[in-house]
């Protein structure tokens, strides 16, 4: 994949029964800019990105990445999802699920290399991560698990990351490295979407910004999406903070 | 020499049959898959499925049984058609998993017991060995179609290791990286039948998921990673197997309840006295603060 290449999101539209999840979707995704998708609950925001992935099925439309289906580039893609939809108990280290992150490249039938071994050790120093590799995922608190899942998707060497809610439950520290490494990559020229519903300062670390409540109520620069109106038709009129609406 | 170990006679002494050389190999090999196959089951939450695809084999036995084909076969062959089912009325309906399940496998498990029922008025087939388990009855056939299924079992398992491990803790991310989740968890769902059929004659279908859960559970209160849940897991299956095939052999038990309440016990050992997890002994309990401060001062 070229390493410029954007994601273009046509017409894309869900239904689940019958329930009109996410309705005639058009957006693009720039590498370079750290995305933040926002949006009251129920507005689809987990719903967009599954979508786009192809993790769901969808109704109309279609999703590209370079010239093909983003759902054909997988192996490109590192996806976070919601804490909730993992069960901390489960018998695995935090090295067994960093690894996980190797599993795809490494290939069927086929050995975990030194690569992948180096790959997942920096990963894991790169988020703090490291003196606990050999600790079971579930004796960690939520914001070092969150790393851990941060060190996972780093290790997949993905050029597009989507992050489902990423700062539900977690510490101050950890928010601060998960931003700072959301906006490396971005730097680095990667794709970098994360789902936020926290409406508060830190919707400053945000370049751009996709406002979403079913259909999409705006995308662009963070300046340009945060107004009156676009929040008034996001979020109904009773949304308390407008702190950084121009 | 000769004398030292001769309080292993009744334990050795049973062997010099053939019929119970063949227990042994059977439950040996069944106390390990079913221990491997059902860790993945008990940290899916699936265990209700495999107590649904153990009743809904009896049907596709009684039906092989007529037709004259290896009963085995019959039965993996139901086991998997009712998984279909389960999955087709949850996907296709408002109907949740759970429901699906219930409606399935105890249609199935009734058809099987009247097929089975109606059956062994004419012939030499006993419902209760497919219900209760007959591990003393064990064939060479068995010990032949036993020892396929689980090498085939293993062999899956070890090859498809971190892809499964992978699957089971983060289906989406899994499916997210591009892994092809559907065909994974189809293997999953042909493993826990095949595990099912092998085990039916060992500790019979009613209750095959105690074995599948309870040594897994066992070594889920011992060691943290997968692989060593499996690992602990397959020793106390294995010793839960025997144990109950001494106790049929001894003292004319079912096998069945005999390898359950055998692996019971020892989950509950682990329960009581795990030193991460125990509730007399884990961390936090009085008992075990006690005991960490006494074998200090060892």
């Amino acid at each position: 994949m070229a390493p410029l290449a954007k994601i273009t999101v046509d017409h894309l539209s869900v239904r689940y029964r019958e329930v009109q999840a996410l309705r005639n979707i058009n957006l693009t995704l720039r590498p370079g800019k750290l995305i933040g998708i926002f949006g009251p609950n129920g507005a689809g925001k987990s719903t967009l990105i599954k979508a786009m992935l192809g993790l769901m099925p969808v109704t109309t439309g279609q999703v590209t990445y370079g010239a093909r289906p983003l759902a054909q580039q997988l192996e490109q893609v590192a996806y976070v999802p919601q804490r909730s939809q993992i069960d901390w108990t489960f018998p695995a280290t935090v090295w067994d699920v960093v690894m996980m992150g190797r599993v795809k490249k490494t290939g069927w039938l086929h050995r975990f290399s030194t690569v992948s071994r180096r790959l997942a050790q920096q990963a894991l120093g790169r988020v703090g991560m490291l003196e606990f590799r050999d600790r079971p995922i579930g004796a960690l608190s939520g914001g070092q698990q969150q790393r851990v899942f941060l060190a996972r998707a780093l290790a997949q060497e993905a050029t597009v990351f989507c992050f489902d809610e990423p700062f539900v439950g977690v510490d101050q520290k950890t928010e601060a490295v998960l931003f700072q490494i959301f906006r490396e990559l971005a730097a680095a020229g990667k794709i970098v979407m994360v789902i936020n519903h926290d409406l508060g300062e830190s919707i400053t670390n945000f370049d751009q910004l996709v406002l979403l409540n079913q259909e999409l109520i705006a995308a662009g620069p963070r300046e340009w999406v945060l107004t009156r109106d676009h929040m008034t038709r996001a979020y109904g009129g009773h949304i308390g903070f407008f702190g950084h609406v121009a | 020499m000769w004398l030292e170990v001769a309080w292993l006679n009744p334990l050795l002494a049973p062997l010099q049959y053939a019929f119970m050389q063949r227990s042994l190999a059977v439950a040996v090999m069944v106390g390990i898959i079913c221990s491997v196959v059902g860790s993945y089951l008990m940290v899916q939450r699936l265990a209700l499925l495999g107590d649904a695809i153990s009743h809904s084999v009896l049907p596709g036995l009684a039906i092989a049984f007529l037709l004259g084909v290896n009963i085995f076969i019959g039965a993996f062959i139901a086991g998997v058609i009712s998984t279909v089912i389960i999955s087709w009325i949850h996907t296709r309906s408002p109907i949740k998993e759970d429901a699906a399940m219930g409606l399935v496998f105890s249609a199935f498990f009734a058809l099987g017991i009247t097929l089975i029922t109606t059956i062994q008025r004419d012939n030499k087939i006993d419902l209760n060995h497919f219900l209760f388990g007959n591990i003393l009855g064990v064939t060479p056939a068995d010990v032949r179609d036993t020892a396929i299924i689980a090498a085939l079992v293993l062999l899956t398992v070890a090859l498809l290791y971190k892809e499964l491990l992978f699957y089971s803790f983060d289906p989406l991310g899994a499916q997210a990286s591009g892994l092809p989740v559907g065909w994974l968890n189809a293997g999953l769902m042909v493993l826990i039948a095949l595990t099912v059929v092998a085990s039916m004659k060992v500790v019979g279908v009613i209750l095959v998921l105690s074995l599948l859960i309870a040594p897994g559970a066992t070594a889920y209160l011992l060691v943290p990673r997968l692989h060593q849940v499996m690992a602990v897991g397959s020793g106390v299956g294995v010793l839960a197997s025997v144990s109950g095939m001494y106790l049929s052999y001894y003292l004319n038990w079912p096998s069945g309840p005999a390898i359950v309440l055998v692996v019971s016990m020892l989950f509950a050992l682990a329960f009581l006295f795990s030193p991460t997890h125990g509730v007399l002994t884990g961390p936090g309990s009085r008992v075990g603060h006690y005991l960490r401060t006494w074998l200090r001062r060892q």
